[in-house]
Parts: C-alpha cells; structure tokens; sequence
C-alpha cells in the first residue's frame, strides 16, 4: 500500500472560533435593524448564544463524528440539539453579564424568545451546513488525488516493469557483441551472415510483440528459442551446445509468448558464460498426467547458494501467476554438482 | 641486430570476435605479430607472462577471469623492473557495452575499443600505442602510471547496495556467528568463500569479497591484494623483502600477507 504524504487538515480552532464570532456579529447587526434594544446588548446576546452553540457542535463533532463516512449523519440531530442547549446557555450567561432578566423572555414574550431561538437555528443549521459541506469537499478532492496517485503508480509500476523486460531482452551487451558478431561474419561467410541477421531479426520482432499476445504454441516458443540459441552459437562458438525436444504431439500446445526465453539467458549468463570450457543446454517438453512440464537444463557451473531470485525468474513466476495462479510453479534445481534445471510446471 | 618486432596478445572468449580482430589489426598494423589468442583471462595471463608480448588486447568481460582482473593479476605477477626485463606490455581494452568502464577509460591514459571494432578507431589505438612503446624511455614510471590506471578503473565498479556492515554473519553448523566487523583482522578470499579472520577464530562465509568490500569502511579497511581485505588497525609492521614485495605482519596472528603491487602505495612511512 503506497503512503500519502497529504494529510486533510482543518483550519485551527482559534480561527474556526473567529469565524463564528464574525458570524454572530453579523446576526446582531441584523437583529439591531428591527429590536428596540441597542447593538451592545444585541452583541452580547448574539455571542453569547452563538459561541455557546458553536462550542457544543465543535465538542459534538469533535467526538461523535470521527468518520465522516459513516458518522456525518449525526450532524442532523447534533446540531438542533445544540442550537437548544446553546441558546439557553448562551441567553443565561448573557443575562449574568447584563444583569438583565432575559429568561424571563421565555415566559413573558414566548412569541419573541420562539422568534431568537427560531433565528439562532437556522443560523447554526446554514453555518454547519457551510463548514461540513466545505470539509466534504475537501474529503471529496483528497479522495480523488489518492485514487489518482494509485492510478498512476500502478501505470508506472506496469510501465517500468515492461521497460525493465523489454531492457533485459534487448541487453545492449547482448545486442552489440552480437552486432560484432555479425559484422565478422559479413566478410568471413556471407551465408552465414545472412542466416544470423535473419534469426536475429525473428528474435527482435518476438521481444517487441510478446506482450501482444496471451498466447502462442509452444512450437513457436521452441522457434524463438533456437533463434536466440543459434545466435548465441555463432558468439560462443564451441563453448556452447544445445538440444531443443519438443515431442510432435505438444507442438500445438498453448504457453505465454517467450515464457522460457529468461531461463535460457539465465543458463548462458548464470551457467556457461562463467565456465571457460563451456557446456550444454537441454531444453524440453513433456507431459506429466495433466501437468505440462518444461525444463532448462544446463551444464554450467552450477547454483551459486543462497541466491535471491533475480530479475528473470521473478518475472517467469509472475507471468505464470498471471496466466495459471496457484496452478502453476518453478522451481530451481541442482540436479547434481554444476548442473542446474530450472522447471517450470502449468495445467496442460 | 635488426629490431625484434613489435608482438601482441589478444585474449577475447568469442572466437569471431578474436579473429576479426586480429584481421583488422593485420590492415592497420601489418608490421605487428599477434603471438597467441586465448579466450579467458587465466590463460591470457599465463601466456602474457610466458610470451611477454609488447601490447595487449583485453576484452573485459571473459569466462573465469574478466579483461580487468586479469591485467591487475598480471601486474602483480610481472617480473620486478631491471635492465634484462621487458617493460610491462601497453593494454588496451575491448568491450562491447560497458558504460561505466567507458566512462573511466576516457578518463584514463589505457586506451579501449567499442565492439564492432572499426578500422579507422583502430588506426588510431595503433597510433597512441605505437607512440607509447616508443616512450618507453622510463619503463619504471610507466609501469606506475599504469598500476594507477589499474587502481582507478577497479574503483569504478558501481556499488549498489553498499549498506555499511556492522556485523559478520557466519554459519558453522547449525548456528549462526555474530562478528562484529571491528573484531575482523583480515579477510581472505577462498575459491568460492570468503575466510574471515579475528584473534581467536576464523570463520567461513558464502559472500564474495566483491561485495563485502562496498559494505566496508574504506577507512578502516584496506584491500591490499585481490584476494585479500585488511583491517587497517590489526597491521603490526610492514617488510619489504629482498624482491621489493611487500609483506603485512598482522597483530595476534602467525604467518605473513602479501601485498600486491597495485596496493603497495598504501603504506609509506610517515
């Protein structure tokens, strides 16, 4: 999972404060334009109320709603109720500071008392309308930037793991050396030459369209292979052998295009090219009940131990994964000193 | 007497590769003789040190021994300089893609060639060499300058993961070994092990000392041969002996290190 360093953050609280305040004081002001009394004791009234109100959502917020996702709908009964216990306490307080015997509002002028309470809950209704649905939006964007990190991660991580494959098949040490190869050739035996430009240009168009394709007979994966085995031929000269054995009958048998192809670079890089004398490479094909099995093996110079799987083999398992789940497997064998075959097994 | 004429090595593992190679070098210096072609650098410095050749064509990366590793052998199997010795050969570096040697090399006095070698870049190798083996006024001072090369271009080797060790984690039997790195005297490299030397025990690990020594304080330890890594602090006294060699007498430990010549710059008195 990718961590965000971007962190939803509320204004802070002295300023949510200040706004409530600069809120009551225009209610005040408004409330002055029709009340007989003057704007003092309409600003004390109207702080008092409305910081009493807004003091019991922010403590309300602050504990009952702790996840906007689930818990939000407790604004809906959060805020009257505050608005009530807000303008009692707020309406209390205010005649302690004016010495004023305003509760007695509530029971001389009940009409009026209705009227301030009235004012008091839809002011708190629209203000908390306002901040909540300003928070959900912000929510809302934040939401949408992580999807999109995700989203692009995910495309970068495809996209270097593609880059990183296509730069593993086309090895400029692999492509040059063999560049070199082939310019030798061009003036020692021309056919030949030929022969090697065209199996290299079969390799070439393989790698750049594998990803193409889910699959393709496992004749054509063979084809590929002996491609790149004759081109590794004509570099490595005698140090290098191999048997390609592809029983007729599974010739048509379906496999991920150029699923082998890491195991055999592997056994030249990892078991022969390190061996000066050279050795072999077998690779087949064979039915095990319904399991199609397919094997690498080489007489180089064997598993080095304790090795993590490098870039080749992981990305074999993965494709298999891919293609078959838990169905399919590889494995790396020592099958006695200095030789190694790496097995790869799938659904026939 | 006429003058002996001028003889190369070409040590490539691609058969192809080698004789274009040495077709080329017939078209751009037909005056000179390729003596041997081998395809690892064991046997190119074996054959170096037995034809003594007056240039050297090294691929650097070959099966068992790479192009670099072998001229570093080779520099520290050379015959001390005397006035029946030869000069150490001129080398010159051949590889197909290597961009961090490419980099190093344009930086360095050795010259190289990028495969496929081109006659006309060829030509002009020919040329440099031709102007160094005639240079060879001071053969002393040019067998420095390349050990300096040599020295400079084995540093290049990209490092990686180069987390600095604090403890060596050695498996005898079914347990495993905590060694704290500041207790290790030495460290030996053994065919495919490493053997890690401290006061009372040794031990044997599986980590090549190709990449134990990135994880190293280059401070505190000192390579001071190929195989060979040496805690700086464990040294007890340095000898030089009749051959000019360099020998380590490490402090709580019998017997006696050998310091390549590559490495002998190290220790100087003060």
């Amino acid at each position: 999972m990718l961590q965000y360093s971007v962190v939803m953050k509320r204004p802070p609280i002295f300023k949510r404060c200040l706004q409530a305040m600069v809120f009551n004081t225009v209610i005040a002001l408004g409330i002055t334009t029709f009340d007989e009394k003057g704007l003092v004791v309409n600003l004390v009234y109207s702080q008092c109320i409305g910081l009493s109100i807004w003091s019991l959502i922010e403590a309300a917020h602050g504990t009952l709603v702790r996840d906007y996702a689930t818990q939000l709908h407790r604004m809906f009964w959060i805020v009257p109720a505050s608005v009530v216990l807000g303008y009692l306490a707020g309406t209390a307080i205010s005649s302690v500071l004016l010495a004023h015997q305003s509760l007695g509002l509530l029971v001389h002028e009940p009409r009026k008392a209705l009227g301030f309470l009235f004012i008091s809950m839809a002011a708190g209704g629209v203000i908390s309308y306002f901040f909540v649905s300003r928070e959900q939006l912000a929510m809302a964007r934040l939401d949408l930037a992580r999807t999109q990190a995700d989203i692009e991660a995910a495309q970068r991580q495809a996209t270097e793991a593609q880059l990183k494959l296509l730069q593993s098949q086309l090895e400029p040490h692999m492509l040059f050396n063999t560049l070199a190869n082939l310019r030798a050739l061009i003036a020692l035996d021309p056919a030949r030459a030929q022969d090697m430009l065209d199996r290299m240009v079969a390799y070439l168009r393989s790698t750049l369209s594998a990803s193409r394709v889910a699959t393709h007979p496992l004749q054509a994966e063979f084809d590929r292979l002996r491609d790149y085995l004759e081109l590794m031929t004509v570099r490595m000269g005698p140090r290098l052998h191999y048997t390609l054995d592809l029983p007729l009958a599974l010739a048509t048998q379906p496999v991920p295009p150029l699923l082998l192809q890491p195991l055999v670079e592997n056994a030249i890089k990892h078991g022969l090219e390190p061996k000066v004398e050279g050795g072999s490479i077998t690779v087949l094909a064979r039915l095990a009940g319904a399991a199609m099995v397919l094997e690498v093996h080489d007489t180089g110079v064997g598993l080095p131990p304790n090795q993590p799987p490098g870039f080749g083999l992981t990305q074999v398992r993965e494709r298999l994964h891919t293609a078959y789940g838990d169905l399919a497997t590889i494995e790396l064998i020592a099958t006695s000193p200095g030789f190694t075959c790496a097995r790869v097994t799938f659904p026939a | 007497m006429p003058p002996s004429p001028t003889t190369a090595l070409i040590a490539e593992d691609e058969p192809l590769l080698a004789q274009a190679l040495k077709a080329e070098l017939t078209r751009a210096w037909p005056e000179l003789q390729v003596v041997s072609t081998v395809g690892d650098g064991a046997s190119a410095v074996a054959q170096t040190l037995a034809l003594q050749p007056d240039v050297l064509f090294f691929d650097i990366r070959m099966p068992g021994l790479g192009g670099l590793e072998a001229a570093m052998e080779l520099a520290d199997a050379w015959p001390a300089q005397s006035a029946t010795t030869k000069p150490f050969p001129a080398l010159v570096f051949v590889t197909a893609y290597d961009q961090y040697a490419v980099q190093a090399f344009e930086a360095q006095a050795v010259d190289y060639l990028l495969k496929p070698v081109q006659l006309d870049r060829l030509k002009k190798t020919v040329t440099k060499v031709q102007q160094a083996l005639a240079n060879h006024a001071q053969p002393a001072i040019d067998f420095e300058a390349t050990l300096s090369q040599l020295r400079s271009l084995m540093r290049i080797a990209p490092s990686p993961n180069a987390v600095p060790l604090k403890v060596i984690q050695a498996g005898v039997g079914n347990r495993i070994h905590l060694v704290p790195v500041d207790e290790v005297l030495y460290f030996e490299a053994a065919d495919k092990y490493v053997r890690v030397f401290t006061a009372g025990h040794d031990y044997l690990i599986r980590t090549p000392l190709k990449d134990l020594l990135p994880r190293l304080d280059p401070h505190s330890f000192w390579q001071i041969h190929r195989g060979t890594v040496v805690n700086v602090t464990a040294i007890d006294t340095v000898t030089r002996d009749e051959a000019g060699k360099l020998w380590l007498q490490v402090r709580n430990r019998p017997g006696r290190l050998a310091v390549s010549r590559l490495y002998a710059y190290l220790f100087k008195a003060m």
